[in-house]
This record gives C-alpha cells, structure tokens and sequence, in this order.
C-alpha cells in the first residue's frame, strides 16, 4: 500500500496476527507508516507485539487479517521480493556457526545474487570497518555478544537492502558495545537506510529514532516525534511519591491517599502504580502530574499525611519517554 | 568512524533478474555452503558414516562365515544391504540433526530462510545435499567390501547403470525420511526418536535378509514392506547379486521396487515439505 507520493518505506495496515490457540491478538490492529530514510521505533515491554511486527514484515509469520508492504511490494503476496529489499537484525545470535566470520558474509550475498568479487570485496570493507578484520577466519563460536552483533550488522548490510530490521539491537550488550552500535545505526541511516527497530529501552528510542510507536498489549498507542510525546505529559514533569500504611488498612488508605492528592491544589492528574512488583506489602505509589513541581513537594508530602499514610520518598521525574509510557498505562516498561 | 558506502549499483544489479533465476541462484549458493562446511569435516564425515558398516562387513562377511555360523554366500547377499544401510543413515544424518537443532534454538537457517526463494526450496535442498551425501557414503562401501571382504566380494557388473540408479534413489528416500524426522522431532527427543525409529528401520530393512527368504514367516514378509529400506536393498541386490549357477538370485521385481521407491520419495517428502513450512512461517 502505496502513499499518494510513493515515498514510504514501510505501510502497515490494520494488522491484526493471532496465534493459534491462543485467545488474544499478538497484535491488535496496528497500522503505522514508516517513511523512506527514517528511523522508526516500535517501543513497548516484552510481550507488547513488537517481535510479532517485525516477523510479519519480515515474511516469517503470516498476518490473520491486514495488509503490510514494503517499499510496494506486498508482504504476504510476493515475499521474494521484500527478501531482496529488506534485512533482518535479531534478537539473538543466528549466525551460522558452521562458516567461518568472513564466510558468513560472502555466503549471505551469494544467497542474495551479489557477483563475486563484490561480495568478496566488499565483505572485507564491512569487517575492517566494523573492528572485525582481525579475526575474519574464526569460526562465531569464540566472538563476544557485541562482536556477534556487529557481525550480524555487517551480514545485513552484505546485500545492500532498503529497510533494516533491528530487534532489541542493544540489548545484553555492554555500555561501550551499545554506543558503537548507535553511531553505526545513525551512520547507515545518513546514508539513506530506512530503519526499523524495536526496544523496550526509552533512552535508545529517544536517542535514535526519527519517530517512535508506543506500543502496548498488541495496540499502538500513540505514534509520533519523541518531542511531541514527551509534551503529552501535562505540565511536562510529574512527583513520585512513595508512601506507606499498614497493609490491614492498605486498601483504604489508598484510596484515601489518592483523593487527597488530587485536591491538593496544582495537581492535574494521579495516578496509582500498579506493579511495583518488588515493593514491600503496605507501600503505595503515585505519580503526581502538574504544571510545575515547585511548590508541590510540601502540599504533596501534607496530603499523603493527611489521609493517614507515612511518606518514605519524594522525586520530581523529568520528561522522558518512560514517563509518557508510564502516563498512558500506569505501569512501568519492564 | 568511516562510513559505509556500499556499492549499492552492483549489489541491486542482481534485482532486475527474474524470480526464477534469483530463486535458483539462492538455491545454488545454499547448496554450495551446505558442501563447504561437509567438505572441510569429510573425514569425520566418512568416520560417522563408515564405522559401523565396517564393522559389520567384518562380523558378517568374515568372521561369521569363518567359523562356520554363515553360509559363504553371505558376504554377497549382505553387501548390498550394507550399501543400502549405509547410504539411508549418512543421508538421514545429513537432514535429520541439523534440523531439529536448527528449529530448535539454534536459526541459523534463518539466514537461509530470508534469501530471495520459496521457503519450502529450502526444504528442497536439504533433501538434495542429503542424497548427495548418501550416495557418497554409499558408494565408499565398494572399496571397504574390498577391502574387508576379499574374494567374498562379489559384484556384478552388468547392471551398473541400476545400480547407480538405486544408489541415488536410497539417498533421496533417507534424505525424505530426514525431512520428515527433522521437522518433527524436538530437541529434547532426539536421542529417544532415534532409538524409537532408527532401530526398527534398520532391522526392518531387509539388510541383513533377502526378502524372499522371509516366505516361512510370512507376516514378517508382508511387514517389512512398509519400510522403504526394503527397496532400496532389494533393488540393490537386484544389481549387485552375481547369478547362481546362471541362475539370477530372486528378489523383489524391480518395477515394483521402483515404484514403491518414487512413492515413498514423493509421499514423505510432501509430508516434510508441509511440517517444515509450519515450522518456519507461523
């Protein structure tokens, strides 16, 4: 499915995949577009539907109902076609550990047709440009997690596709793995590499993504620039506030908590967390939203004393994506 | 950091060529990775599919008869179901193991899945490399039978052309019959399925009898001809057995064991083509 103008990479239309016998929708329809040259975030907890997006896209699961195309060409009508186009990043290592490091890539764009001497050449480019030249005749067995992902970078790129899949790219990979790979994504993509990544990490989406989808329980939420997401909360900052009552009256302490925070005068809306799973039995959490927090830190701490709870901790939270994800479903990412 | 810039213009020549030729191409390239890797470990390869053969050609072409507990023919009538044996095994190892481990957890044929050309040609090629290898470790039966079995080895040579005809045949039934297991084994069942479907095969197989020797257990007879082994070792003694005292030696007749073979390669390989696509595309 086509824009008027041609220009998306990705157009995905009222997806909907069910598993067999499973009684929810993996995916509940989604429909999203990705433009050419961007980079697209599907952000969301394990379990939101985001590997399920990607494996429609990526030919390997059949949609229920919907329809799904890249650069034209439809997903489940001409899979040859979106195989040439596209390449796949996942979230664990599928190398062929049978080949040797520079075998793998030469192996790959022999698969995709590339003459070859360009994929010779061209294998040894990618391998001294990711760090990897020294050890291009190992076998994947002795590579690291992050030289692993660098390879499966590097194999990717072998066959020059349009649209890169990138399924939890940072994930498990150590701090100094995780900047190396965001700079080489933000390079591939300034030269014209739509990408497609999926994370449950706000910072990565937020640092890498043109656009970002929210997704949560199959459904996407709200898709839009991380600027324009992070003014969804009100007044931009929110209070955390931890409280305690004994848990034989937990439950009416809540409530009572809840109402006198939201009288308390500044605050626009409260919500009470819901999962915090670790927390000792009797603890409470709330998230205060308002214009501003100066000024809200006493009125907050007096209400919550009010309505018969102890304090334990108070924290002013700054705009990021993990508040928007926390403000439209109250639960934490993770 | 330098930038990458790929030679985009080269790699997308390969775009404007046709589905078929892309897909073949794939084909090609699969199969020549599944060669290299077997190619760098062929004498572990040799070693897994040769021991045991070597051993029974030893026990049963030479020492048995040796001491008198097998009649001298044995060797001649036993070294077809030998080669039989030999080229079902290495072709079902080919497929069998690193499917159900691929499946399992390790995708690494995910990289092959993604390549320009129908799913189930991936499937397609299994089956062809599989038979390859088949018929290799077959076809190194005959210098071990001469080896081991000295003037015990008897082969005619006038029906070669059936015989590499039947040679090839075993390969792509054991390579079907790989398919088959491969897709539906778990990873956690292997060394049970094995058990539970090598055994019987092996000693259903009419490898170790002729058919036609087994007319005073009848039930057995009619059984054994379930098992595809079956034509494939009557088939080769049907090309291999030296005549009698000008006397052709009996086995199953070779239209049947034809048909009962291109069957079975159709059949199974349907079956495995079907439970392969299930459990690659969900």
């Amino acid at each position: 499915m086509a824009t008027a103008d041609g220009t998306s990479a990705i157009a995905v239309q009222n997806l909907v995949k069910r598993y067999p016998k499973s009684k929810t929708n993996a995916v509940d329809g989604v429909s999203f577009e990705v433009q050419r040259g961007e980079i697209f975030g599907l952000l969301g907890p394990n379990g939101a539907g985001k590997t399920t997006t990607i494996g429609v896209l990526t030919t390997a699961i059949v949609p229920t109902e919907g329809s799904a195309s890249i650069m034209d060409a439809d997903v489940a009508r001409d899979p040859i076609a979106i195989k040439q186009r596209i390449a796949v990043v996942p979230q664990q290592s599928n190398l062929d550990r049978s080949l040797k490091v520079r075998e793998i890539l030469t192996f790959h764009a022999a698969y995709h047709g590339v003459p070859r001497k360009t994929r010779e050449a061209l294998a040894d480019q990618l391998l001294n440009e990711l760090g990897l030249g020294e050890r291009k005749n190992e076998k994947v067995n002795r590579y690291s997690g992050g030289m692993a992902q660098r390879l499966m970078i590097a194999r990717a790129l072998m066959h020059a596709p349009d649209v890169l899949f990138l399924d939890e790219p940072t994930n498990n990979l150590d701090p100094q793995s995780r900047l190396f790979l965001w700079e080489r994504i933000r390079s591939l993509n300034s030269n014209g590499l739509t990408i497609l990544l999926t994370t449950h990490d706000m910072d990565e989406a937020d640092r890498l993504c043109a656009r970002i989808a929210i997704m949560d329980q199959g459904k996407i939420l709200v898709d839009d620039t991380p600027a324009q997401l992070k003014k969804m909360i009100p007044g931009g900052t929110s209070l955390e506030v931890r409280a305690f009552a004994p848990p034989s009256e937990n439950g009416a302490a809540a409530a009572r908590v809840t109402t006198a925070l939201e009288t308390t005068p500044g605050v626009s809306k409260v919500e009470a967390m819901t999962d915090e799973k670790d927390a000792e039995p009797g603890s409470l959490t709330y998230r205060v939203y308002s214009e501003s927090t100066n000024g809200l830190i006493g009125p907050a701490a007096q209400a919550v004393f009010a309505a018969g709870a102890q304090v334990r901790d108070l924290s002013v939270k700054q705009p990021s994506l993990e508040e928007v994800f926390i403000f439209l479903t109250g639960r934490h990412l993770r | 950091m330098a930038d990458t810039t790929l030679p985009l213009s080269e790699i997308h020549a390969s775009r404007s060529n046709s589905r078929a030729s892309l897909a073949i191409g794939a084909f090609l390239a699969i199969l020549r990775r599944d060669l290299t890797v077997t190619g760098r470990e062929f004498v572990p390869f040799l070693l897994q599919a040769l021991m045991q053969p070597l051993f029974f050609l030893f026990i049963f072409g030479k020492v048995l008869p040796g001491i008198g507990l097998a009649a001298g023919n044995f060797a001649a009538l036993m070294l077809p179901g030998i080669v039989a044996l030999t080229g079902m095994i290495a072709a079902m190892q080919g497929v069998t193991l690193p499917l159900v481990l691929d499946l399992g957890f390790a995708r690494e044929i995910d990289d092959r899945l993604l390549s320009p050309l129908p799913v189930w040609w991936v499937a397609l090629e299994k089956v062809v490399f599989g038979s390859m290898r088949g018929s290799v470790a077959a076809s190194v039966i005959f210098p071990l039978g001469y080896l081991i079995l000295g003037s015990g080895f008897e082969v005619r040579t006038d029906r070669i052309g059936i015989l590499i005809g039947m040679v090839i045949l075993t390969g792509l039934v054991g390579s079907c019959v790989g398919l088959l297991m491969g897709t539906i084994i778990k990873p956690e069942h292997i060394s049970l399925m094995f058990t539970l479907i090598f055994t019987p095969l092996l000693f259903t197989g009419c490898t170790y009898y002729p058919w036609g020797a087994l007319f005073r257990i009848k039930w057995f007879q009619i059984l054994v001809l379930l098992n595809p082994l079956t034509y494939c070792s009557e088939g080769l003694r049907f090309s291999m057995v030296p005549p009698l005292r000008g006397r052709d030696f009996p086995t199953l007749p070779l239209p049947w064991i034809l048909l009962a073979l291109c069957t079975s390669v159709i059949v199974l390989f349907l079956l495995g083509r079907s439970t392969f696509r299930k459990r690659v595309v969900t």
